[in-house]
């Protein structure tokens, strides 16, 4: 069974470094994932493309705009998730928020998630354990035990493969050990609510007795 | 198939002149907004309830009653009542109240309320909201339906031998909506007592709208009521009308891109292209409202927004003077000729549901459980026979 990994990016420019960093990762899963001989699926969110639709989103009381609700399905569907902020101003950027913002709080429950963050200066590497971390943790995703922070001087240090590679074999671990998940099916394997994008009313409704039961006033 | 207004109260800046309307201003604008919904011909007004500023709504059957002494035909409404932050005791001598002074002319739409701050106000906390629904509404119908009431639930004190009075008028309860945007708990509820389902369908896009008015419709046919396209279905709308598409534009783009709940966001194009409003000709928003019984199916009241983001009264007037003289007339004959013979046009108004004899399932404060019962009985005496 092919398995399918979202790559959110949330870089600015045309070329970023953190889409640099996010195509490294993604290349590593995809390695570390056909080494243990399964098939995996990339697929890439530049979440600039989005930010209009996310304005819109938070301006208007959360009208569901086509591309957002598809990109919010796409996210919620996958087996893995690798997301990548620059950091601005002492965090993740303001786009990267606006977009998990508008996510279902069910979107990413029991998510395998990779971190990463880029910054001109290595100073700023705690945002992944201080931001990041703690905003998956909210989501109730499984955010892998390496982080991978990227400074611009990283980038011609040996060091940076190193830890994207450990990190991606956590990631491909936490991948292949949880079932397919399809969106708004597939209870967690913990019990806990199941993973839903939040885009669609379910077919399926609590029936009415039960919503009564206790408040009947008899 | 019934027409009318819905307003939300607010008082708001006008951003083409910088006035904002005294709150009596703005009470006595929505006054005339419904006396010229009848004037013109609609079928309906309906005021929302609101219990903080910058909204004036907050005594519904004060206004209602006024409205009701000023008018001969118009069904009076709401959009909706507050069904979790007041006492369901309250709403049910209120409504029965109305019903007596307006000859039966009232129907309500239940609601929960979005506003956070406004439930600890009344006591109550944001997060029971649907259990408020559930529970206050339950007892609602029992108040409406049983001579002397014993009850004890989760949020209010408990009634031992209490009678509310007056009773509804000629013993027959006021016709219920349920309005909600998102919640399947909602349409659920309305299907189970085989009230009608309004969805408010004006910020959302009608993937959405569609999604919520099948869950009700199918839910509807499950609990025995009628077949899912018999259920009763109301919608929103929202438009703005000129004699050509650009000046309609040209004239609403500056309420819009201020207006408090979308305002500086989505540009009146996207918007218009995302959700129902209609900003054009009269032609247009006939094209586009007979368009909504192709997701939503043949369905029975359509209500429009007209008075917000602090347009003048005076431009109200003039739309709601074109939506009577020139829209509706046209949506009244198109919708009854695309709609199938055993659906009905009109919801249930207090002369059918009167009509409708005292044994009606309109009675029952179960709808479900008594026609239960009497399956079961009437099987077992054939088994006998």
């Amino acid at each position: 069974m092919s398995r399918r990994v979202v790559v959110v990016t949330a870089g600015l420019s045309v070329p970023s470094s953190t889409r640099l960093l996010a195509d490294q990762l993604a290349e590593a899963v995809t390695a570390q994932v056909t080494a243990r001989g399964e098939g995996l699926e990339v697929e890439f969110i530049e979440l600039r493309e989005l930010a209009g639709e996310l304005a819109t989103f938070m301006t208007s009381g959360g009208v569901p705009t086509a591309g957002l609700t598809r990109v919010r399905e796409q996210v919620s569907s996958a087996d893995g998730l690798i997301a990548v902020s620059p950091v601005f101003t002492a965090s993740y950027s303001g786009l990267f928020k606006m977009f998990f913002d508008a996510l279902d709080t069910d979107a990413l429950n029991g998510m395998p998630v990779l971190i990463g963050a880029t910054a001109g200066t290595a100073r700023h590497s705690l945002v992944l354990d201080h931001a990041m971390r703690p905003l998956f943790a909210y989501l109730r995703a499984v955010v892998v035990p390496t982080g991978v922070f990227a400074a611009t001087e990283d980038f011609g240090d040996k060091g940076l493969a190193d830890r994207v590679s450990r990190a991606a074999a956590e990631l491909a671990v936490s991948v292949l050990s949880q079932g397919g998940y399809a969106v708004g099916f597939t209870p967690n394997a913990a019990g806990g609510p199941r993973r839903t994008a939040g885009t669609r009313i379910e077919d399926e409704v609590t029936p009415f007795s039960q919503l009564l039961e206790g408040h009947s006033g008899i | 198939m019934q027409f009318g207004i819905f307003s939300v109260s607010d008082v708001t800046v006008d951003p083409t002149t910088g006035n904002r309307p005294s709150e009596g201003e703005r009470i006595e604008a929505m006054t005339r907004i419904a006396l010229k919904a009848e004037e013109v011909g609609l079928d309906v007004f309906a005021t929302g309830e609101h219990h903080n500023p910058p909204f004036v709504a907050s005594s519904p059957t004060t206004h209602l009653g006024y409205i009701a002494a000023k008018t001969e035909n118009l069904i009076l409404s709401t959009s909706t009542t507050l069904i979790t932050t007041n006492d369901p005791v309250k709403i049910a001598e209120d409504y029965a109240f109305l019903q007596h002074l307006s000859g039966g002319r009232v129907d309500l739409m239940m609601g929960r309320g979005n506003t956070g701050p406004v439930y600890p106000w009344f006591g109550k906390d944001i997060r029971d909201g649907i259990k408020l629904a559930v529970e206050n509404y339950h007892l609602l119908r029992l108040l409406w339906r049983e001579p002397v009431v014993n009850w004890k639930g989760e949020f209010r004190t408990p009634l031992q031998g209490y009678t509310s009075t007056p009773a509804p008028l000629d013993g027959t309860p006021p016709f219920v909506w349920h309005g909600s945007i998102r919640s399947p708990e909602i349409a659920e509820q309305a299907a189970y007592y085989g009230d009608g389902f309004f969805h408010n369908h004006i910020f959302w896009n009608k993937e959405h709208t569609e999604q919520m008015v099948k869950l009700y419709r199918r839910r509807f046919e499950h609990y025995g009521h009628g077949a899912a396209d018999q259920a009763y279905v109301g919608l929103g709308g929202q438009v703005f009308m000129a004699e050509t598409e650009a000046e309609a534009k040209k004239v609403f783009r500056p309420y819009f891109d201020n207006a408090p709940v979308y305002g500086h966001g989505p540009s009146l194009e996207d918007f218009s292209e995302m959700t129902p409003l209609t900003v054009g000709t009269p032609e247009q928003v006939i094209e586009r409202t007979l368009g909504f019984a192709d997701y939503v199916g043949d369905y029975q009241r359509q209500m429009f927004l007209i008075d917000h983001a602090g347009l003048p009264v005076e431009t109200v007037l003039e739309q709601i003077e074109i939506l009577g003289k020139e829209v509706v007339p046209v949506l009244r004959t198109e919708f009854e000729r695309r709609r199938p013979a055993h659906v009905p046009s009109d919801p249930p108004t207090h002369a059918s549901l009167v009509a409708a004899g005292p044994d009606s399932l309109h009675h029952a404060v179960e709808p479900v459980k008594v026609r239960k019962a009497a399956e079961a009985a009437a099987s077992g005496a054939g088994v006998t026979a």
